[in-house]
């Protein structure tokens, strides 16, 4: 059986004929930091200045960052301000908590527990519930709990990974708060992958220990089974299929005091108020930056990183994203889809269209990125039948290390995804070419959360939490440590807003701060078609969206 | 990276949709072809990588009376396909909270008391996108093997298929899922390196090391690790016992 076409078959014997001398060899050396920084610089799309450009707006004006974001920023609201009827509140809550992935799951179970009545807590969401990148996550959370590793350790390798970028406030807390993660997950119910009485611990790159905590390779969907079910016998109202659309704020203050909602079913939408407003709304892969696929959700459109923008919030890192390196590059019908870090701890190597590696697997994300677009640029790929680009990753070469049944024991989602389409990883190779994964910068939070603006001055009433947030990450993020991140900051914030539920009172609702933002985008010119939050990307095909007549404006 | 159309001519098959014809191009899956044909989804599409359980469809080729099922982000499409997604399976429980929850088959049974109407016909196995074995884990609560259930059902997405198949109507991933939360809750011993790590960073322990950490210039932080790099050792402020 091959999935294969017959061209493909053959230049995987080149991947055959090498394997068991590679399997014997040595690894290819580790890089220098200095090294690693040198890869990046030359092959990383982040260096790119063609993909990039200056926000001309806003409170981060200036800014360089992605085009594509910097578009996004500048775009018109989706409601207009004068047709909203704010007289009218649907829900008044005191915890608002935008998006319920990870990041705001745990916020939800955190606030409950620390004193605020479920009745007075709203999740909504874009899709359903749990709807979210942390249900695709396979390769586990990165928390030191090994008696061989520490914080400290986790610390670093955190620092290095991200060329010394990030927040180191931010990753103390991560790294002090992930063991306990582990623990808390574990006392709910999580079944973490165990070695006889203790957890498994798997490598991640760059990672000086083994420190992934996994459940298989099914470990977002087992951690969501069970906080999904927390929140729901906790008596937590959900609103799925409604996206928020804009904050509200106080008018005098500035103070965020809730948001508008859009039913995606009807088109209508919903003023909620509140008195502490959580962003846990994720990342932004489905803006297939630089034209990379993308490994996200559905609903990663980057909805509230506009949404905090237009009410003053900083952001960091926004010049930077990560490309896992290893997303599909064949099949066509899976491209960008994942192939877990898991798969390289566990043995598979990285290989060049000549049979040769051609980097240590296990360095950082960017490392790895980097040195895959470096051998396809210098002719050292595989190109496909629709003429993509990609180097092997030599799976079955896991089983001769581990043994037969190792690939269907430690990776059943990716054994799974392939057979679908005809092709037995414990028998042949994967194409694999680097996909859009994570956004590393975001809005800025401090320790607890709050959201700050650009000078440090916290936003009142507004709270962020997962990967809508950054700091913590730097310019790259380690395997592992973005779940250790939602869990973290998703609990600090849940907590941080049930300390602040007590101190403010029921504020007030307007849209005014979109004045001030709609003055300036009128200012340099941009097209009212030009509107955000997007909520979902369009993939309608060319020849259909030429001779579209649109009724009304619906999704 | 996307390619160009040009260089590589396209192929194109014919899949109908709710009974309409639609010429999709060859090696997409069910999902981006319907997008391709100029459908927008907001209900039946959610991870889109084969874990959430948004979008099972169902679907059947002319002449085979055999009903085929998949996940529409993971099926590919064939040609003379025809398809019907199911965005949605009315699963309505009461879900217990983890205090609750009894470590007792017949806890199950008495939460879910159709599970008890089995008739072991398979139907739910062979609807399952996932090819687990749905029945043989109701067998196993039936005969008091929780465990056992929980293991044939780790990888269940919820997508509902066997439940739209199942002649006694039993809302399998509900089911599944209270299983599987009986046995993470009360079946597995707590790990004990992890309480450790937790009540050593709770009692400070790391505290003077962050501390001096986070006084330290970058670069200085930056050649402690080079070092670590080169030698696997830690300065010894850095090293807590």
């Amino acid at each position: 059986m091959s999935g294969y076409p017959p061209e493909m078959r053959k230049l995987i014997q080149v991947v055959e004929d090498t394997r068991k001398e590679r399997l014997k060899a040595p690894p290819p050396k580790r890089l220098t930091l200095a090294e690693r920084d040198a890869l990046v610089k030359v092959w990383h799309p982040d260096y790119k200045p063609e993909f990039k450009r200056a926000v001309r707006i806003g409170p981060c004006k200036g800014m360089v960052m992605y085009s594509v974001m910097a578009d996004l920023l500048e775009s018109w609201p989706i409601v207009k301000p004068s047709e909203v009827d704010l007289s009218h509140v649907d829900y008044d809550v005191d915890v608002l908590i935008i998006g319920s992935g990870g990041a705001g799951l745990t916020a939800a179970w955190w606030a409950v527990k620390s004193g605020v009545d479920p009745s007075n807590v709203l999740i909504v969401t874009k899709l359903r519930l749990g709807d979210s990148n942390t249900v695709k996550y396979q390769s586990g959370t990165q928390a030191a709990t090994a008696p061989d590793d520490s914080p400290i350790i986790h610390f670093l390798d955190t620092l290095a990974g991200a060329h010394f970028t990030n927040n180191p406030k931010l990753v103390r807390v991560l790294v002090e708060e992930a063991p306990f993660i582990i623990k808390w997950l574990e006392e709910l119910g999580v079944r973490w992958s165990r070695v006889g009485d203790d957890v498994e611990r798997v490598s991640g790159g760059g990672a000086s220990r083994p420190r992934l905590h996994c459940a298989g390779d099914y470990t977002g969907l087992e951690v969501m089974r069970v906080l999904k079910d927390e929140v729901r016998s906790m008596g937590i109202p959900v609103l799925e299929f409604h996206p928020a659309v804009e904050l509200l704020t106080e008018p005098e203050t500035g103070a965020v005091s809730g948001a508008v909602l859009l039913n995606l079913d009807t088109g209508e939408y919903k003023v909620v108020r509140s008195k502490v407003t959580i962003i846990a709304t994720g990342g932004c892969g489905r803006l297939h930056i630089a034209g990379f696929p993308t490994t996200n959700h559905y609903g990663a459109t980057a909805d509230g990183l506009v949404l905090a923008y237009r009410v003053g919030a900083g952001l960091v890192d926004m010049d930077t994203l990560q490309y896992h390196p290893t997303g599909v590059a064949w099949p066509e019908a899976i491209l960008g889809e994942l192939i877990p870090e898991k798969t390289r701890s566990v043995g598979a190597q990285l290989v060049n269209v000549r049979g040769q590696r051609f980097i240590y697997e296990l360095e950082p994300r960017d490392v790895v990125a980097s040195a895959e677009i470096r051998e396809c640029a210098e002719g050292r790929g595989v190109i496909t039948p629709t003429g993509t680009c990609g180097v092997w990753l030599d799976t079955p070469l896991i089983e001769m290390i581990h043994g037969p049944g190792a690939v269907k024991r430690e990776l059943p989602a990716l054994y799974r995804m392939f057979l679908r389409h005809g092709i037995d990883i414990t028998e042949e190779p994967i194409l694999t070419y680097p996909t859009l994964h994570y956004q590393n910068g975001g809005v800025m939070i401090d320790e607890w959360t709050h959201v700050l603006r650009p000078s440090g001055e916290t936003i009142k009433g507004l709270l962020a939490a997962g990967e809508v947030a950054g700091g913590i990450h730097g310019k790259n993020r380690l395997a592992g440590n973005s779940t250790a991140d939602i869990f973290v900051f998703g609990k600090r914030a849940g907590i941080t807003a049930a300390k602040l539920v007590k101190e403010l009172h029921k504020p007030r609702i307007s849209l005014n701060h979109l004045e001030h933002y709609m003055n300036e985008l009128r200012s340099i010119g941009v097209p009212e078609t030009r509107r955000a939050p997007i909520i979902l990307p369009d993939y309608r095909g060319e020849t259909v969206l030429k001779r579209i007549i649109k009724l009304t404006f619906t999704y | 990276m996307t390619s160009s159309s040009e260089a590589h001519p396209r192929e194109y098959i014919t899949i109908y949709f709710n009974g309409e014809a639609y010429k999709v191009p060859k090696g997409l899956t069910i999902m981006k072809a319907l997008e391709y044909a100029g459908f927008r989804f907001t209900r039946g599409s959610g991870c889109r990588g084969g874990f959430c359980g948004a979008c099972p469809v169902i679907y059947r080729f002319p002449g085979d009376y055999k009903v085929r099922v998949g996940l529409a982000c993971q099926t590919a499409v064939e040609d003379g396909m025809f398809i019907s997604l199911i965005p949605y399976v009315p699963l309505v429980e009461r879900i217990p909270k983890r205090e609750e929850l009894k470590p007792e088959p017949g806890y199950v049974v008495k939460l879910f008391p159709e599970i008890s109407r089995c008739v072991s016909c398979n139907s739910c196995s062979k609807a399952c996108p996932q090819g687990l074995k749905p029945m043989d884990a109701i067998q196993a609560i039936l005969r008091g093997d929780l465990k056992k259930a929980a293991e044939l059902t780790f990888e269940c997405i919820a997508c509902g298929l066997c439940s739209l198949r199942c002649p006694a109507e039993i809302r399998h991933h509900a089911v599944f899922r209270l299983v599987g939360r009986v046995v993470g809750v009360h079946y597995i011993s707590r790990a004990k390196s992890v309480e450790t790590r937790v009540r050593e960073i709770e009692s400070g322990k790391y505290n003077k090391a962050f501390e001096t950490l986070l006084s330290m210039p970058m670069s200085e932080v930056r050649k402690i690790y080079e070092e670590f790099m080169k030698t696997g050792r830690l300065p010894e402020f850095l090293e807590v016992k």
